[in-house]
């Protein structure tokens, strides 16, 4: 279209042909650009003229100093260590953290819990695939914040105080305000661990490709899950022993009318995640059932012809053609995922934007807060579209169709 | 031709030793066999069994309880929540019957609820009317804008005898209408202007759009609502104010329209370039091009994503609890701050909730049907 628009503007100057010069649509391209832009920055100047006054009139300080000043409020939770002596700067990262938290733990859940009831949709299970759909029409049309309520209150009204706290196990205690559990005294030891575990995975995926090559060379497959086993449990456990083996647990106890110690899922974190979970889970569920009947038939039975048993039918024809479908919509519940666990603020789960907002209430100063949530959700969502991106051109078809 | 895949799935098929119907060169029967029917879809395998059984006890666990909760030990009516609180008792629905005008109507003065009631069935009956596609056309249009009209007279009063009420008053039902719909007209050019200038030639408009539309996409509802909500006021020259259900509606409209540019960037991206082609070759300016040729096709493509938008639009409006409008779950949450009804909380968000399923439900099905109407006209 550009080349038409320009071949057309050297046309009627060539040529020319009397009439304004605005006729020239080269000219008449320039000029709507300048007066867009000039619009936008006008716009922009008035409304940044107007809040510089504003906040003059208010007393309003503006700048981000007030990152490094002392917040004075406490959070419920927070995964890295926050007091209130600690500064605003600190709690927003305490908050992002929250956030990072919910978002990633609900992505994985919702992901297994949409791929499970896409699958039950298309069970040829009546009462199975029924199930799925009642499910998915049902959360899918609700909207997630009333789902939300309903959870948060359900958790505070139906569990017992915790006087009366469930023990499903010794140690274990279930009460409305939240679930307690034993949990070891964080030493060297289990962070090596820890260390150990990501080092097996990576081997692992490493003995992955080797065997995959050396199929391919000689016809022959080297086991790969023994060794993989066996280094998932070697590994740990070798690095857990050679720091000394602590075994010192940490066991909550009720001291008066709460608990003491142990590790705890708050009853806010537990329904926004529940919440988070099952709502987009409903719609990963459409995503995987279109993406697995975006496949042809043709190709089931081309696999069953060439006598591949129906696992690997599903495992090596079925999916990594489907996922081609599926990945680019996942991407984007992944987002929205992200972006709903901003409704923690209604529940009193202490997400970023719910700090932002005890931020903003207390110094005032809601362009830099409403600024500082937005940059950081843009952030987290261009992230993951980038890497959903990556994965995408990764399980791509090669040198096909693009 | 999903069931007919579905039916391929079934491994009965696909594995030849007991074909389920008769296949010796008769076509298979189409009558309704029961025992044929229970056995190919719930007992065909030994897992599907298992399966089914297994269903089977999860309702039978399921249901008795909750028919007993909800019907058969129900307090049904009550003006006192005493009746709802004794052992044994099931759903509390005499918490409905006393709150549901709250619930509805929010804080709309008592005696003049019977004016929103009027305006929330003239919304809907514009709604189903649209969904009609034989009156899709400039009379839809005209009709919207009296049936608006009428609904802003009803809801705001003032005139022909009626008492004039502020829309802070407004709540329950017909807020939540007003900010879906409202949202979503008000957001529709404004959208097909984001779209047209994303496809631009013309480097800074193009620039301006994407920006606005990545950046709205990529925040939550809550961050632009708050923006609305504690930022506005500062950008607005001293003095002025603007209404909160106002700003409310703004933030709304700016939100959905970067989705909807989106949606319809995607009809525009499916016309054939034949169509833009002979567009220009007729001589067309590229304002007549758009309006005459490109939009009215790619509008069309767009609808069924449009309804979603719709739906999920309508959804999201309930996020207004937090700037503190009084929505369909901002009434239905503040009907339990009453100390006596407190702890029938689930009553009153399960009321909610059906109102919002039903509304929600019923679009998105009529999203589908569209979508396969539509469909058959364009299938290649």
């Amino acid at each position: 279209m550009a080349e038409q628009n320009s071949s057309r503007g050297t046309g009627s100057t060539a040529g020319g042909r009397s009439g304004s010069f605005l006729n020239d649509t080269r000219v008449r391209a320039v000029l709507y650009q300048i007066l867009t832009i000039g619009a936008v920055v006008a716009i922009a100047a008035y409304l940044v003229n107007n809040t510089l006054t504003n906040l003059a009139a208010r007393d309003i300080a503006t700048g981000f100093g007030f990152l490094e000043r002392e917040a004075g409020f406490d959070i419920s939770e927070s995964v890295i260590g926050y007091t209130p002596a600690d500064t605003y700067g600190r709690v927003l990262l305490a908050g992002l953290m929250n956030t990072l938290k919910v978002s990633v733990i609900g992505i994985v859940l919702a992901t297994l819990l949409g791929t499970i009831v896409g699958i039950a949709r298309l069970s040829n299970n009546w009462l199975v695939a029924k199930f799925a759909s009642v499910y998915v029409e049902g959360l899918r049309n609700i909207p997630l914040l009333l789902q939300l309520f309903f959870w948060y209150a359900l958790i505070q009204t139906a569990l017992p105080h915790p006087r009366d706290a469930l023990q499903p196990l010794e140690g274990f205690f279930l009460s409305n305000r939240g679930f307690r559990f034993p949990y070891p005294v964080w030493e060297t030891g289990w962070t090596l661990a820890l260390v150990g575990l990501a080092l097996a995975a990576v081997a692992t995926w490493w003995l992955n490709r080797r065997a995959g090559r050396i199929q391919g060379e000689t016809g022959r497959r080297p086991n790969v899950i023994g060794p993989a086993v066996a280094l998932f449990i070697g590994l740990p456990l070798a690095l857990w022993a050679v720091a000394g083996a602590p075994t010192a647990i940490d066991v909550p106890e009720l001291t008066g009318f709460n608990f003491r110690g142990g590790a705890r899922v708050t009853p806010e974190f537990a329904a926004l995640l529940v919440g988070l979970t099952l709502y987009t889970a409903a719609f990963i569920a459409e995503i995987v059932r279109g993406g697995i009947l975006a496949v042809p038939y043709g190709q089931t039975e081309a696999a069953v012809a060439i006598g591949l048993r129906r696992g690997l039918v599903m495992r090596l024809v079925l999916l990594p053609q489907a996922l081609r479908v599926i990945i680019p919509p996942l991407t984007s519940q992944y987002l929205n995922l992200t972006k709903n666990s901003s409704l923690a603020i209604a529940i009193g789960y202490p997400d970023l934007v719910a700090t932002a907002n005890t931020s903003i209430n207390q110094t005032g100063q809601a362009v830099e807060g409403v600024a500082i949530i937005m940059a950081v959700y843009l952030t987290v969502s261009l992230s993951i579209s980038a890497f959903m991106n990556w994965y995408n051109g990764h399980i791509a078809l090669r040198g096909g169709r693009k | 031709m999903r069931t007919d895949e579905r039916e391929l799935r079934n491994p009965a098929y696909t594995h030849t030793e007991e074909p389920d119907e008769p296949t010796a060169g008769h076509p298979p029967t189409r009558t309704w066999d029961l025992l044929g029917w229970t056995r190919k879809h719930l007992f065909s395998s030994i897992p599907n069994t298992i399966l089914t059984l297994l269903c089977l006890y999860l309702l039978w666990l399921a249901i008795p309880p909750v028919v007993d909760w909800a019907l058969l030990s129900a307090v049904w009516s009550s003006d006192t929540a005493d009746a709802c609180k004794v052992e044994g008792a099931g759903a509390c629905w005499a918490f409905v019957e006393q709150k549901h005008r709250f619930i509805l109507f929010g804080l709309y003065p008592f005696g003049e609820q019977w004016r929103p009631m009027v305006a929330v069935v003239l919304f809907i009956g514009l709604i189903a009317g649209s969904c009609w596609p034989g009156f899709w056309n400039k009379g839809l249009l005209a009709a919207w804008a009296v049936g608006l009209t009428v609904c802003g007279i009803l809801m705001w009063g003032g005139v022909f005898g009626l008492t004039y009420v502020e829309n802070s008053q407004w709540g329950g039902v017909p807020l939540t209408l007003i900010l879906s719909v409202v949202g979503i007209v008000a957001a529709m050019p404004l959208a097909v202007l984001l779209a047209l200038g994303r496809r631009s030639d013309l480097p800074a408009i193009k620039t301006v759009c994407v920006t606005f539309i990545e950046l709205i996409r990529g925040v939550p509802l809550i961050s632009v609502l708050f923006m609305a909500s504690i930022m506005f006021p500062l950008f607005m020259p001293e003095g002025v104010t603007v209404d909160k259900l106002l700003r409310a509606v703004a933030g709304i409209t700016l939100f959905t329209s970067a989705y909807l540019a989106e949606a319809i960037r995607g009809g525009l991206q499916s016309l054939p370039q034949g169509q833009y082609e002979a567009a220009d070759s007729l001589g067309l300016n590229y304002w007549q091009k758009t309006r005459l040729i490109i939009l009215p096709q790619a509008l069309r493509i767009v609808i069924p994503p449009l309804v979603n938008q719709f739906i999920s639009t309508f959804k999201d409006t309930s996020l207004v609890i937090i700037i503190g409008l009084y929505d369909l779950l901002t009434t239905a949450k503040t009907a339990l701050a009453d100390p006596e009804w407190r702890q029938f909380y689930a009553e009153s968000y399960i009321f909610a909730a059906a109102l919002y399923f039903c509304f929600a439900f019923f679009m998105s099905r009529y999203s589908q049907y569209l979508e396969r109407r539509l469909n058959t006209g364009t299938r290649r």
